[in-house]
């Protein structure tokens, strides 16, 4: 039986996007420093400004060296294209922009980047956006809160900091019903321990400054168009299905089909928002991924030995990683995530806040900072940092109590890892 | 726009743009199991260089009516019913793979409503391996992954795409099985039907053009020999380090490869 052999995960990881160059034959992607690019001549500018050819006019719109780092995020998760952004934020704004206007709606998991929950509760609703947040463990509170003005279902492959796992197949089913697109937030998973395309996900959302960067050096956010909704059948975007006045009437599901949200999103996003990524910043974050799979084998090896870890200590209440069998989501991760549930944990230390505190200032190998997704193994205290605006009731909803850490397990020796979380721990007991 | 054909619904693209009687007449033909938006490019470039642009949906895909014709003839026929439908006398026909048979049919049995020819993709004969006819039967996805598969060149394959952010694998799949249960394998089986192409060439009285891909696998370039052959004074462009798929692999080169012909 004939079968596609088509290039595997870790070939397009180290490919995908990228020919030698044609101009120099350097093999590496070489990082396009440039605002702009010449034209052939006045027909060929007019041919690139009406969209009727490919190509480069400004790096705000594109640029080379981030088309590529597109490309390969593209085909690292299956989708038709991919629009890079300045941030994960930047890309979460552009994508909302892209879906609706004004007096649109937003059913969205309460289990979020507080980044992401503050966008939603605070800064959209100024502009006429307002968003409803359920409970991710129950995908029947996503049915119950779409209303006739929803445009977008959301939620993260696993929450932010509470490491639920979201049921994106039953999620995706409610959304589809509706006719409404899901947008899936897949930064903790990557594409290497999920493909949200494949449970139903029609939109993606990478920060890549986590792992998919994994080296901490480069700020960038992504969005990814699996090409599978369909915008006329829906008939709720008009963004996507009328005539865009500010492009001579061009009608992007009309023309572009199955690559409308994404066209759109560079083609206006990006012009008007402006939020590009930095070609330093798409070469650095390409560097990360052509060792994506061989970081996150180590990251989800080393998590999984620490979540034990922790289990075990006298020290520790509770600890919150869908691998372990004590977790809410256990039998979910294992058929959503049979190859690892990620490398970021939450636990709760003997003492509350107080303990949490000094287990923070006592880390010695651990970093305390405000990221994940580094090769370096990071700590935070969610409730004083990332998640302080919440109010104690979004907190609640988003699992996070008084005396929660969050870990994002590194890629250094696991036992030196393990050495200095003993170490911090007995530190947070003492008086 | 959509015009009615055989009281069924016909969906074209036109670039967004109003449609002009005064101005010369384009017809873009996509191939099996695609759609009107493989044009997207063309259709906007041809619309904007004051051209009556109209990238069809065939029946039963993107958003004409079904069900999907049988064969190429009827194919053919039908795009003269739609010329009819859409007040078009006489019009420049542009079709891609199974498209471009529609087209070439269409010119030999029409030649008082075929200004010219052009083919992308093109070849007399296109025959289908039987693993793929009969998955394609069965609306397995393993289908639209061989097309795939075969269809895109090797540089295609790892990308470096020119446009930006563009996964040309998976855009090309992503259309292919967008089509309705049953028209990819109608499409194949009409292809794997057709023997009229060499006889076909011969009666084609207007200019044409060919544009071919080099690493064509699903088209090879021998195939297009009879069609270089029978066609008289056709003109041939072939296109290196492309396959199949030169709309989405080599946009820049098709654009230039039909730049003076259109």
């Amino acid at each position: 039986m004939v079968k596609p052999k088509f290039l595997k995960f870790d070939t397009l990881s180290l490919h995908a996007g990228q020919q030698p160059d044609p101009a120099t034959g350097a093999r590496a992607q070489p990082i396009y420093q440039t605002t702009s690019y010449m034209f052939d001549d006045t027909s060929h500018a007019a041919a690139l400004y009406n969209l009727e050819r490919p190509g480069h006019i400004y790096t705000r719109l594109s640029n080379p060296t981030t088309a590529a780092l597109e490309e390969r995020v593209a085909a690292l998760e299956g989708g038709v294209g991919a629009v890079a952004a300045a941030s994960g934020m930047a890309a979460l704004f552009l994508a909302i922009t892209n879906l609706m206007d004004q007096g649109g709606h937003i059913v969205s998991s309460g289990s979020l980047y507080g980044g992401s929950h503050n966008l939603f509760n605070y800064t959209l609703p100024r502009f006429g956006i307002t968003t409803t947040f359920v409970d991710v463990r129950d995908p029947k509170a996503f049915k119950k809160a779409i209303k006739p003005e929803t445009r977008l279902v959301y939620g993260e492959t696993l929450g932010n900091p509470g490491i639920e796992v979201m049921d994106i197949p039953a999620v995706a089913k409610i959304a589809h019903d509706a006719g409404l697109p899901l947008m899936i937030d897949a930064t903790f998973t990557t594409p290497y321990l999920m493909k949200p395309f494949e449970f139903g996900a029609d939109i993606l959302l990478h920060s890549l400054t986590k792992f998919m960067g994994g080296h901490g050096i480069a700020i960038g956010g992504a969005l990814v168009d699996s090409g599978r909704f369909d915008w006329e059948a829906s008939g709720k975007f008009p963004t996507l299905t009328e005539p865009y006045a500010g492009y001579h009437g061009l009608d992007f599901a009309e023309e572009f089909g199955t690559q409308a949200f994404v066209m759109r999103a560079r083609a206006v996003g990006m012009m008007d928002l402006g939020a590009c990524l930095s070609p330093a910043n798409a070469f650095y974050i390409m560097q990360g991924i052509e060792t994506l799979p061989l970081r996150i084998q180590k990251h989800v090896a080393n998590a999984e030995a620490v979540a034990e870890f922790l289990d075990g200590s006298e020290h520790v209440e509770w600890v919150n990683y869908p691998t372990l069998k004590s977790h809410p989501d256990h039998k979910l991760a294992n058929k959503l995530l049979p190859k690892g549930a990620g490398s970021i944990l939450s636990f709760g230390i003997k003492g509350g806040r107080d303990a949490g505190r000094k287990f923070i200032e006592s880390v010695k190998l651990a970093s305390h900072l405000a990221n994940v997704g580094d090769a370096k193994t990071l700590v935070i205290h969610p409730g004083s940092t990332t998640h302080q605006q919440m109010s104690a009731a979004d907190m609640e909803l988003a699992g996070i109590g008084e005396g929660m850490i969050r870990l994002s397990v590194g890629i250094e020796d696991v036992g030196d890892i393990m050495a200095d979380l003993e170490q911090a721990l007995r530190a947070s007991q003492k008086g | 726009m959509d015009v009615q054909v055989d009281a069924k619904t016909a969906h074209a693209a036109t670039g967004s743009r109003a449609l002009n009687p005064d101005e010369p007449a384009v017809i873009l033909i996509h191939g099996n199991g695609l759609d009107r938006t493989v044009w997207q490019l063309q259709t906007r470039s041809y619309a904007n260089k004051g051209r009556r642009a109209m990238a069809v949906d065939l029946p039963g895909h993107g958003k004409s009516d079904g069900p999907a014709l049988a064969t190429v003839e009827e194919m053919a026929d039908w795009v003269i019913r739609f010329m009819d439908a859409a007040e078009v006398k006489t019009a420049t026909l542009v079709g891609h793979s199974m498209g471009s048979l529609v087209a070439l049919e269409a010119a030999a049995r029409n030649p008082d409503r075929v200004e010219k020819l052009a083919m992308l993709g093109a070849a007399a004969i296109m025959p289908v391996h039987p693993e793929l006819l009969a998955a394609a039967e069965r609306n397995e996805v393993l289908a639209p992954e061989l097309i795939v598969y075969w269809g895109l060149g090797l540089k295609a394959k790892t990308g470096g795409h020119p446009a930006p952010g563009l996964w040309v694998h998976m855009a090309s799949q992503a259309l292919l099985e967008n089509s309705a249960a049953g028209v990819l394998y109608t499409g194949l089986s009409a292809c794997n039907a057709y023997q009229g192409g060499a006889e076909a060439a011969k009666k084609v009285s207007c200019p044409a053009r060919l544009v071919l891909g080099r690493d064509d696998m699903m088209c090879p370039l021998k195939n297009a020999q009879p069609l270089i052959d029978g066609i008289e004074n056709a003109e041939t462009v072939i296109i290196e380090r492309c396959g199949h798929m030169l709309l989405l692999e080599r946009p820049n080169q098709v654009h230039d490869a039909l730049a003076d012909f259109i």
